[in-house]
Formats: structure tokens, sequence, C-alpha cells
């Protein structure tokens, strides 16, 4: 068949497209993203399946619910934060069941290198009692959404495809399988899919009663893999996804390598651990994220007469994805020689906000607006202007959420802080900033938002923003907001003192306005010229 | 370590730079000359203008992490002198530097340039381009990138044929007007690398 080079992300999308995909949705976060990139831009503008943005990862993860109601193949795609605002259906969809196979590609960012926190979502494919999968590289991501459709329309369950910032960001040949035909329509049952405590108590029952078939495919599926090698029975490792690639990295070559258990698919293959346990004395576990594996093998107090290694043990790190080297270190392998730069200081080179970046030109006006005002906050929220927390700017003071700033400005506001300001971007405010506007709207709380509205997701490289231009200040005095105290900006040089006067107005207003800073994403403005070469 | 079987390479700059487009023509000169790849790269936050790069690896066998393991790069190949220095605890004892004199200054600590190109210079092999110059007398200064791949090919081992090859199908698609001068960058920069 023929052979691909394809990101992660891609191996995914491509797996499900082939697998008879119907449709998918997602909303863009680092590293999912290039997900539903490429599901859209081999949809053939939506001709061949549906392939779209959502306003956020709940609204996503419904849509894709719809579908798998409608008995056709879904996929909804988040990093892992996104599950968390997804996670009211995600975790009822367990009980609904998929009715078309439905699966959840959760796509971790240990190391945080673009996210705030560094969950592991695999334990929430454990908290709603689902099968999850775990590829380690491009072609089991590939092969492994097939496996996930087959599994979710077998067992009638959604099942998680978990991925972290290594595999989706990294490129790798993937052999193609044919591709199969897509569902046709056949509605789920009522009884199934309406949640009244009547019905849920009989779903909820349904899905206790699968785990046992959920364990034997974990001990059944090619995925999971005990290799016995000829490495005696002192050592043995577990590793599950990226880990796997790590150890074997640095057990190319090695005379006798110990016996290694493979884990790609959850829940955990409980005959096959058993076989490695009672076979070595010391067991080191290698996974990525939070030590899940570790715990459930050592249990509170261990096993009698044998050793469990790992991140609980400190042989690995707590915190921050693995490495090569830390793995390494792990085997009681020596460090690798190397080069190393010694006496030579190197300046750090952070991301930071394009030159002349809009946000620039609003942090830049709202610092001067606030000068000398030594109580002000200014609550910040998930996007690019979450830079402007580094000097030069220093201009924000918090960045919790999506659409945290909204929320948190309206309670610090209430609590005694003043002024207090909240900015977002005009995607994230359409994410999660209306509603807690609503709630400063109801309250006419004495606070501003500033809204960004650069017209784009620009972050994540420019997808499409559904509140933005006149949608979002419709959406502004729909929610309440009094019109007199919507006041639009340009964040442009040329217009600092006129911006810095109307921000300074509008912090004095002792009640809720709202500043829509307008002008388009730097990025953007230069793709669409590229276009238009 | 290199052989005509395996090549580790760190592509390294700030975001912008161009490396990822690097990385497309190395991966697909190497997929076609029958090497596997991977290659992980930054995507996200870090692009702002940060530093970025990717680990590249191509070999004829398999290729387990996705992550060049430290002390088994053969090359980085850096758009950007500072950045060349940021990962040479990748470098094999035998590896080798191949990057641009031109610096990137956006942050306030950035060191004298000449500072910099010293510390290179101790660097056995190193080797040293201006990249600026030679793709403004490509055409482009928009093409430095393809100067140092052109300075690196010199080290690669995928042949410059299929590098080439890999340049127009990712540049004619945007037209003669950016395909030619690429084309002189790549061969501006061979020559370069002596």
């Amino acid at each position: 068949m023929a052979k691909e080079i394809l990101l992660g992300d891609e191996a995914v999308a491509l797996g499900a497209v082939h697998a008879g995909l119907s449709a998918g949705y997602s909303y863009p976060g680092t590293p999912a993203t290039e997900v539903m990139e490429y599901l859209i831009r081999v949809s053939k503008g939506g001709s061949l399946f549906t392939a779209a943005w959502s306003v956020n990862e709940k609204t996503a993860f419904e849509e894709a619910l719809g579908t798998s109601f409608a008995g056709k193949r879904a996929l909804v795609s988040m990093k892992h934060v996104g599950l968390n605002v997804a996670a009211d259906p995600f975790m009822s969809a367990s009980l609904t069941g998929a009715n078309g196979g439905f699966v959840v590609v959760a796509a971790d960012d240990p190391s945080m290198h673009s996210s705030q926190n560094e969950q592991d979502s695999r334990f929430f494919a454990q908290f709603a009692q689902i099968p999850c999968f775990e590829p380690a590289d491009h072609q089991e991501a590939y092969d492994l959404t097939r496996e996930a459709y087959d599994l979710s329309e077998n067992m009638s369950i959604p099942v998680m495809l978990r991925l972290t910032t290594r595999l989706s960001h990294s490129r790798g040949g993937v052999e193609t399988r044919e591709s199969r035909p897509k569902n046709s329509l056949k509605p789920g049952a009522r009884e199934c899919w309406t949640l009244l405590p009547t019905n849920a108590r009989v779903l909820f029952k349904k899905v206790l009663d699968q785990q046992a078939a959920f364990v034997r495919h974990s001990e059944t599926t090619p995925f999971n893999r005990l290799e016995m090698n000829s490495g005696g029975r002192t050592l043995g490792i577990i590793a599950s996804g990226i880990g796997y690639n790590y150890v074997m990295e640095n057990l190319r070559g090695a005379a006798s390598p110990p016996p290694v258990l493979k884990i790609s698919a959850y829940p955990l293959p409980e005959s096959l651990i058993r076989r490695l346990v009672e076979h070595v004395g010391t067991v080191l576990v290698v996974e990525e994220g939070y030590p899940l594996i570790e715990r459930a093998v050592k249990g509170m107090f261990g096993i009698h007469g044998k050793t469990v290694l790992g991140r609980l043990s400190g042989d690995l790190p707590l915190a921050g994805e693995l490495t090569p080297e830390t793995v390494r270190a792990a085997l009681h392998e020596p460090p690798r020689e190397r080069q190393a730069l010694a006496d030579f200081k190197l300046a750090g080179r952070p991301p930071q906000l394009c030159v002349g970046c809009p946000h620039a030109d609003t942090l830049k006006a709202l610092n001067d607006a606030l000068d000398g005002v030594e109580t002000a906050t200014v609550f910040s929220d998930i996007g690019c202007y979450t830079l402007g927390w580094f000097p030069p700017y220093s201009a924000v003071d918090t960045c919790v959420c999506m659409g945290a700033s909204v929320g948190m400005a309206k309670g610090a506001a209430e609590a005694g802080i003043h002024p207090a300001v909240a900015v977002i971007g005009d995607s994230t405010f359409g994410h999660s900033g209306i509603t807690p506007l609503l709630s400063a709207a109801a309250f006419n709380t004495n606070m501003v938002l500033i809204v960004l509205d650069n017209g784009t997701v620009a972050m994540t490289g420019g997808q499409p923003s559904f509140a933005t231009g006149e949608r979002l200040l419709r959406i502004i005095e729909g929610v309440g907001v009094a019109k007199d105290h919507i006041r639009v900006i340009t964040p442009l040089p040329k217009f600092h003192a006129q911006n810095v006067r109307t921000l300074k107005d509008e912090i004095a207003y002792p009640g809720l306005s709202v500043i829509v800073a307008v002008r388009e994403c730097l990025e953007e403005a230069k793709k669409k010229n590229r276009r238009a070469e | 370590m290199s052989s005509s079987l395996k090549q580790d390479i760190i592509l390294a700059g700030v975001g912008g730079q161009g490396i990822l487009s690097i990385a497309f023509i190395i991966d697909n000169a190497a997929l076609k000359e029958g090497f596997a790849i991977k290659q992980a790269e930054v995507h996200g936050m870090a692009q702002r203008g940060g530093a970025v790069q990717s680990h590249l690896r191509l070999s004829k066998n398999k290729i387990w992490s996705d992550l060049i393991p430290r002390g088994e790069a053969d090359l980085v190949l850096s758009v950007e002198p500072l950045e060349a220095l940021r990962y040479v605890d990748y470098l094999h004892p035998r590896g080798r530097i191949v990057t641009s004199s031109s610096p990137f200054v956006n942050i306030p600590d950035y060191p004298l340039q000449e500072s910099v190109l010293e510390r290179i210079r101790k660097f056995e092999g190193s080797v040293i381009v201006d990249s600026e110059a030679l793709a403004k007398a490509a055409g482009t200064s928009r093409a430095q990138n393809t100067v140092m791949l052109g300075a690196a090919s010199k080290y690669l081992i995928v042949k410059p044929e299929s590098l080439v090859e890999f340049i127009r199908v990712l540049f004619a698609p945007r037209g003669e007007k950016v395909l030619e001068p690429n084309l002189r960058a790549f061969e501006l920069g061979r020559k370069a690398a002596g």
C-alpha cells in the first residue's frame, strides 16, 4: 500500500477517514490542532465528509455525539485541557454509548510546551470507564484509529485515542490500508440516549458489566505485547505509548535485553502484567504523563518481594515529558559522550508577540491608562496576548483557562479589586467568555472587558473565529451590556492617545464596559497577501 | 555515528525562519532514497519569535525515538548562529555544526556577534556561512534557509539532486519568482561550504 509521511495527528485523521468517517469536529489547541487541519484539507470542501471547527470543545463533542447517535462514524479532537471543557458530555457518553463508531482524540502536552498544565487524559478514560488507545508511533496512530472504530462499534462505546506532543508533532512514515464505506443513517434507540435516572441506572450497569470485556480486549489485542526477550529474571519493563520508543532506543544493541511489556490499549491488560511481574524481581514502568500504570501495579502497599520503579520511585522525574536521556538514566546506562558549550552564556529566546502585533498596541494603551493606579489588576486569558505577561509589557496579572478572565474579573471586582480589567481574544470569548459576560451584565459589575478582535485563532495558526466583527458586537449588546459602554477602538500607534482616553473613561465608569479592539492579526494579513500574489 | 546507514540532524532557528521547509525537503529526499524518517517539530506558542528546533532522523533501519538522544546528532544545521550553540549538547563528539553567521536579534541580551561566531569556530569542523549575503545574491533575503540547506548538503547522506528535486516540489507552486532564487540560493550555499 501507499506510504506517506504524516504527523502523528495526521496519521490519526487519515486512519479515521479510511475507517469510514462521516464527521469530525474540533476546537484548535496545541498539540491537537493538526488532526482537524488535515481532515479539512482532505475533505474536499466537506463533500467527502464533514470536517469543521466548532466554537468550543464541549460543542464539538456534542456535535460528534450527534453524528454517532445518527449511526455514523464520528471523531472529536482536542487538547488535554479541551477535554475538561467537554467533560460534561464526555462523562455521560459512556452511558449513551456509541451508535456509530465514536473516537475521542485527546492530545496531552507534558512539559507544557504550549499549555497551562500537563494533565494526563488516560485518567479521564479511566474515569468514564471507556477503553483508551495510546499509539507509540505513526503506524500505530493510523492503525489504532481504525481499531478504535471497530471496538467502538462492536462494544457500542466511545473510545479515547490518547496522543502526546512528541507523537502529535513528529512526522513519520505510514502505510495506509484500503478505505471502507461510511455507515448509513440509523438513529439510536431513545431509551439508550435519554439519560433520565430510570434509563441512566440501567445504562450505567451496562457499562460496569462491560469492563471485563474491555480488559479481555486489552489482553488479546496485538497492540499490547509482552516481549520476553532473553534478559533473565532481574528487571522487567512496562512501557506505554511514546515511552516504549525511548526504552527501545536505549536497548538498541543490548546483548541481553530485559523483558518488555508494551502497552497501547487500556484498561490495563491484567494477565500480561501479572505474567511479567511474576517473572522478574524489579519492574520499571516508563509512561508519558502521570504514573497511572505505576500506581496501579504498585498499589498502596507494593507487591511483596517485588520492586516497582518509575516516576513515583524517583527513577524518572514526576513532572515533564520523558526524554531518551531520562529513560537511559532509569535503565542505569551511562550517559552518551557528547559535546558541550562549557563556559559560554547562552541567552534564552522565549516566544514573543510579533513586531507590529495589534495586541501590543492595545496592551501599551492599557499600561498607560493604568499608569500609577497601584490597585489595578488585569485578568488575561488563553491566547497570544498572554505573552503580554513578559517584559517590556508586563501588562497582565493572571491566565488560568479559556474564559477565566471574565469570570475572575467579576469575582475580583466584587471582592474589592479596582480597577478590574479582563482581556480576552475574540475566539476565546466565543469559546467561553459569553456566559460569564452575561453574568457580569446581569449584575452590571464594575469592571472593564477588553475583547481583542483580530479575527482569528492566532496562536494555533489562524483557524476561523466565530465571535468576530459585527457578530461579536451584536453578541456583546445581546447579553445586556449598555450600548453607551460598548466602545470600539483601533489598536494602532497613531490612535494611542485616543485609545488611552477611551480606556480611562470606561475604567472610571462605575459599571460594566466592554472595549473591542479591532485589528486583523498580522500573520493572517500576511497569508492573505501571499495568496493574493 | 554517521555512516551511510543513518544520520541524525538538529535543525535550529527562530520561529518564522523556515526550518520546517528545510525539514520537508530533507524528509522527502530521504524517503525517496529509501530511508525511514522521523522528524519531531515545534508548533504552537513556541513558534512566536522564539527558539525553535526540529529533530530529524534518517536511517536505513528502524528508528525508535522521535527525539535525537543527546550525543547522537551528526549535524546541527542552524539558520541563526546563537541558535546553533543552543543544541551543541546533542552533538556526537565527531558531530558538526553548519550555521548561518547572520544574527536574528529580538532579545535584549543578545551577545556580540563575534563572540558567538568565535565560540562556534571552537567546535571542530564547524562551517559558518553568510546566509544573508548569499540569499540576497540569489535574489531574495527570504531564502536564507535554502542557502543553509545548500551548505549542509555537503554533509548530508541524501544526494543533492534529490534535495533539488524537492526544492522544486516545495517552491514551484509559488511560481518562478520564488523557485529560481531558491535554486540559486541552494547552489550558492553549497559552494560556500567549501
